[in-house]
């Protein structure tokens, strides 16, 4: 009886998973087999294996540095908007600030219109009047801008997940509380600080809009700007080097996140209070 | 925290030194050239040759008369409603380009913002002794013109045509080469390819999906087979008896089975009709003549055909009957492109002037083909480079001549979407009273009230 | 400042020294966020266009541009599709998958909790433009892979059922997060409840009804917030279906793209914008209403 109900859920469980990977994964094959097809359609097939794909792309004088600009600008906002979240989640997990909550919330909102279409003119306008047209700050500055609240508000409940008995004795013993969030509070929740630096970095290594309104000279412009230039005049796509620049242009995130789980584990850790 | 806070400021110090690179030159004057164009994407030849061409000419015929000038090229590689967006947020904030490439259907919204001026009024009288206005045909000079005044310098322009393929014509039993004289005669060879088998007889953009193609490749040339523009005589077209008519056209062919009204309505619908054509699925397509020089074209198109020049013929698009068209003629086009035009906030006007006409220049012109046949603005290169390529030697000389071109004025794109808007609803099988009548009413609000409608 | 000062945390840090630590973030996000977004929900009681006479002399309208939105029927389609969107994708479709994965996942180290975890993070870092593309591949009309998978050749999944596409590509795409933030909640609930539980012969719906939901409701409620958000906002969904056809797929940020990039209206986007906030702010209150109990999270 409890047998065969134990079996029964050991069935589901692996077709629950199956599914679950066939789901997850059969998307994924286009990246697989478009570039080195010769004459890519927009099916996955066996392809006609070829490098030339490869090889016409990195003609493309963008293609390298765009990549370049990518990291520097999505490696200058995670450390931006983790350094500045952690800071501020410590903050406001530990003081009692009234309405702290409903702030956050707010800023959360604001966020969303702040990516969005709609906010292109006052962003390219005050980038303009504070000399940042044109600079990868002022990419940073305006998606770290962004990015921010949702940051501070996962990372404030790690932060209140943290026990504080440690915090108090630390105190005891004279730590200032920079020295206590640097040597007791961040190792707990370095797990956190790392997905929301990977989740920064996937937000931006994709952000279209603003860096295409933001940046003049395509020397500076990232992987996402540089994707869109890969079209006809006549705005059809060149799925030969378009599939191309995606596997490349997918490669860095995908490392990164393999290399931060590794380095530092990769989930929301556990234990946030009650 | 404390690495990591070092990291913070060495990441903010050394982006900030980036920001702040490429400041100063030497002495010399530097200007600027931006366009839709980028080495290794979209229009590379256009990017190609402003830094490899234009730059080093220009600079060395500026040496020569004792004067030191840098020209710097700006590329961009994005949709055109993107690289607008873009140049309008340039020239709101006076920044931007000496020298900018647009599409001539947007002058005269750059004119009325006040983001663009007359060129006169940027370089002064030197702009009217040029030699090239001469050169360039005074329909094509209008896609740089508004309110009468000259904004920018046309680049060149195409045509409308209707492409078929001869091997399905054959099979089918039709002539060639093939000139159709009414809308009949297209559904005619439509039921006729049809009867051959043919997955697709005609392809006629439609829809939204399909943007700004619907109503170049298809409403607008129709409509002026019908005998109307969309804008005449400060008055937009309404659901009057010629739209009606085009909408009948499209209704006939999408649910006849003459065309696939599906394909109207996939996002990268244009993409795969260019796909099916080449692959001898659609018997007849209406496009400009970029569908010959990038799509078909043997080695570099996106759908090449290597047979092209034996088995993609090409007709000119019929009016309704003959002799309904605008202007009582018996064929009908529609023609875009693009134009240059000056930044009135540049700090160089007259230098950028130079460089403007420099790169109109019948020699500039020449070499930006590269050997490749395009019809420019200029009737001189025209008439030398054509010869090579007998379609676009069609496109200049039977096309041009009886073609129209949009209206250049901001309220146009809506517009434009309003009549996509009325074919999708007839190729999602709605009727032509109802298409019309909810066409009617967009348009009303849309440019302020039925008083600027024509019915 | 002694011990006993309520303002002082365990770690020493006062109200002063709190401020000190925000302040950064805050500057950061006065300068660039709340400053561009007041400014944007300005533009949205103006009639400002990119382009044409009303770029060169904009005149504040008042709310004539939301009362236009809430006459104008591709609106009101376009906002219910969007509710259908954050819904069907988002609330039910991640939420339900992430929490079903980390519950299979739970206590589960191996391979085969490696590969899944890593399949689905994949979909979840991925450039957006990339995705769209796998997508068009997925599910194209003529040569998609799912239609030579499922032998449906021509089934045109885009044009017949396009919100249904879209919601199961936002699955895809998101569910990573609600799967990482609820793997963290279950390690609050401690084993022991739980086999205490079964042993008292709870079903596994009951377990979860009991055991788990009372300790993960914070969690829940987080996840909700921030997912909604996220959705509301996708704009992943416009390089598959365009919107299309016939605005079937039209979700809001698509709207406002269309409205403010394609048709130059900005001041109209923008007040647009400003709806879209208030209609999150609506589904953070129900879900308060319905999560009632443990935290004080949004009580503006």
């Amino acid at each position: 009886m409890t047998d065969a109900r134990r079996a029964v859920g050991v069935i589901m469980r692996a077709t629950f998973l199956a599914a679950v990977l066939g789901f997850f994964s059969l998307p994924l094959l286009w990246l697989a087999s478009a570039p080195f097809d010769a004459h890519p359609t927009i099916t996955a097939s066996v392809p006609s294996l070829t490098l030339a794909n490869f090889r016409s792309l990195l003609d493309n004088p963008y293609v390298l540095s765009s990549l370049r600009n990518s990291v520097i600008q999505a490696a200058a906002s995670a450390a931006l908007v983790v350094v500045l979240a952690a800071l501020a989640a410590y903050a406001l997990s530990r003081v009692r600030v009234p309405g702290r909550d409903a702030l956050l919330y707010v800023l959360l909102l604001l966020s969303s219109v702040v990516t969005g279409t709609a906010a292109m003119v006052p962003l390219f306008e005050l980038a303009t009047r504070l000399n940042l047209i044109d600079t990868h700050l002022g990419v940073v500055l305006t998606l770290s801008g962004g990015l921010l609240p949702a940051a501070i508000f996962i990372l404030k409940d790690f932060m209140d997940a943290t026990p504080t008995s440690y915090e108090e004795s630390a105190r005891v013993f004279g730590a200032s509380p920079l020295q206590i969030l640097g040597h007791i509070v961040i190792p707990l929740v370095r797990p956190g600080l790392a997905t929301i630096a990977v989740w920064a970095v996937a937000n931006v290594w994709g952000s279209f809009l603003q860096p295409f309104i933001l940046l003049r000279d395509p020397d500076k412009a990232p992987g996402s700007v540089i994707l869109y230039t890969l079209y006809t005049e006549g705005g059809s796509p060149r799925l030969d080097l378009i599939s191309t620049f995606s596997l490349l242009y997918s490669l860095p995130v995908v490392v990164m996140y393999v290399f931060v789980s590794r380095r530092y584990g990769f989930r929301f850790h556990g234990g946030i209070k009650r | 925290m404390r690495p990591a806070l070092a990291v913070l400021a060495g990441a903010v110090l050394a982006l900030a030194a980036c920001g702040t690179g490429g400041g100063s030159q030497d002495d010399g004057v530097t200007l600027t050239i931006t366009s839709n164009a980028i080495s290794g994407g979209k229009n590379a030849e256009t990017a190609d040759w402003t830094a490899k061409w234009v730059i080093p000419k220009f600079e060395a015929a500026q040496k020569a008369k004792g004067r030191t000038v840098h020209v710097r090229f700006q590329p961009s590689g994005v949709d055109d409603e993107q690289y607008k967006t873009k140049i309008a947020l340039d020239l709101k904030s006076r920044a931007g380009a000496d020298v900018i490439d647009l599409d001539g259907i947007w002058v005269g919204e750059f004119a009325q913002a006040g983001y663009i001026k007359p060129l006169t009024d940027v370089a002064g009288a030197s702009v009217d002794s040029w030699e090239g206005w001469n050169q360039i045909p005074q329909a094509v000079q209008g896609l740089g013109t508004f309110d009468g005044k000259r904004y920018g310098l046309p680049q060149g322009t195409d045509g409308r045509v209707l492409f078929y393929n001869k091997d399905l014509f054959r099979k089918a039993g039709l002539p060639d080469p093939w000139q159709p004289k009414s809308w009949q005669e297209i559904v005619d060879a439509g039921t006729a390819l049809k009867k051959a088998g043919v997955q697709i007889p005609i392809q006629l953009d439609a829809g939204t999906a399909m943007g700004e193609a619907t109503t170049m490749q298809g409403v607008l040339p129709l409509l002026a087979g019908a005998g109307a523009e969309i804008y005449a005589g400060g008055k937009w077209t309404g659901a009057s008896q010629p739209l009606k008519d085009v909408l009948n056209l499209y209704r006939q062919i999408y649910t006849t089975g003459l065309g696939d009204p599906r394909l109207q309505q996939e996002a990268q619908g244009r993409d795969k009709s260019f796909a099916e054509f080449a692959q001898g699925k659609i018997g007849i397509l209406a496009e400009s003549d970029y569908f010959w020089r990038s799509v078909v074209e043997p080695k570099a198109g996106v759908a090449p055909m290597q047979n092209r020049d034996a088995v993609v013929g090409y007709a000119l698009i019929p009016a309704e009957r003959p002799g309904a068209g605008i202007r009582g003629q018996d064929f009908v086009s529609m023609s875009g492109g693009a134009v240059r035009v000056l930044n009135p906030n540049s700090k160089n006007p007259g230098l950028a002037w130079e460089l403007l006409s420099f790169m109109h220049s019948a020699e500039a012109t020449t070499s930006q083909l590269a050997g490749a046949a395009r019809i420019t603005s200029r009737k001189d290169v025209n008439d030398t480079v054509l010869g090579v390529d007998p379609m676009l030697k069609f496109v200049s000389d039977k096309v041009l001549p009886i073609t129209a071109y949009r209206p250049p004025l901001a309220v146009y794109p809506q517009v434009s979407v309003a009549l996509q808007e009325a074919t999708a609803a007839i190729v999602s099988g709605r009727s032509v009273e109802e298409a019309a009548a909810g066409y009617q009413s967009k348009v009303e609000s849309l440019v302020g009230g039925a008083a600027h409608v024509a019915g | 400042m002694s011990r006993a000062d309520p303002a002082v945390s365990p770690a020493g840090l006062g109200r002063r020294r709190a401020v000190g630590f925000m302040l950064p973030a805050l500057v950061l996000i006065g300068v660039f966020l709340v400053f561009p977004a007041l400014w944007t929900i300005y533009l949205g009681l103006t009639d400002y266009r990119l382009t044409g006479l009303a770029a060169a002399d904009p005149h504040v309208v008042g709310a004539a541009n939301f009362t236009e939105a809430l006459g104008d029927d591709r609106f009101r389609s376009s906002l219910w599709l969007t509710v259908q969107y954050v819904l069907g994708s988002a609330v039910v479709g991640q939420a339900v998958l992430g929490f079903a994965l980390a519950w299979t996942l739970r206590n589960r180290p191996g391979p085969v909790k490696r590969i899944t975890e890593g399949l689905v993070l994949l979909a979840w870092i991925l450039p957006s433009s990339v995705v769209a593309f796998l997508w068009i591949a997925l599910l194209d009309r003529d040569e998609g892979t799912l239609n030579a998978i499922l032998h449906t050749p021509g089934t045109a999944w885009l044009l017949d059922h396009p919100m249904s596409s879209i919601i199961v590509f936002n699955v895809w795409r998101g569910t990573a997060f609600s799967m990482m933030l609820y793997g963290a909640a279950l390690e609050n609930v401690p084993p022991s409840h739980l086999e205490t539980a079964r042993l008292a012969g709870a079903s596994t719906v009951q377990q979860l009804r009991d055991v788990v939901l009372p300790r993960i409701r914070g969690h829940v409620l987080t996840n909700l917030l921030l997912i909604s958000l996220w959705t509301f906002n996708d704009f992943t969904a416009f390089q598959i279906t365009a919107g299309g056809p016939e605005g079937r797929s039209e979700i809001l940020p698509m709207y406002i793209y269309n409205v403010a990039l394609s048709g130059g209206r900005l001041g109209f986007g923008a007040a647009i914008s400003f709806l879209v906030l208030l209609i999150n702010l609506v589904f953070a209150f129900a879900y308060l209403r319905i999560l009632r109990g443990r935290r004080e999270v949004v009580v503006p």
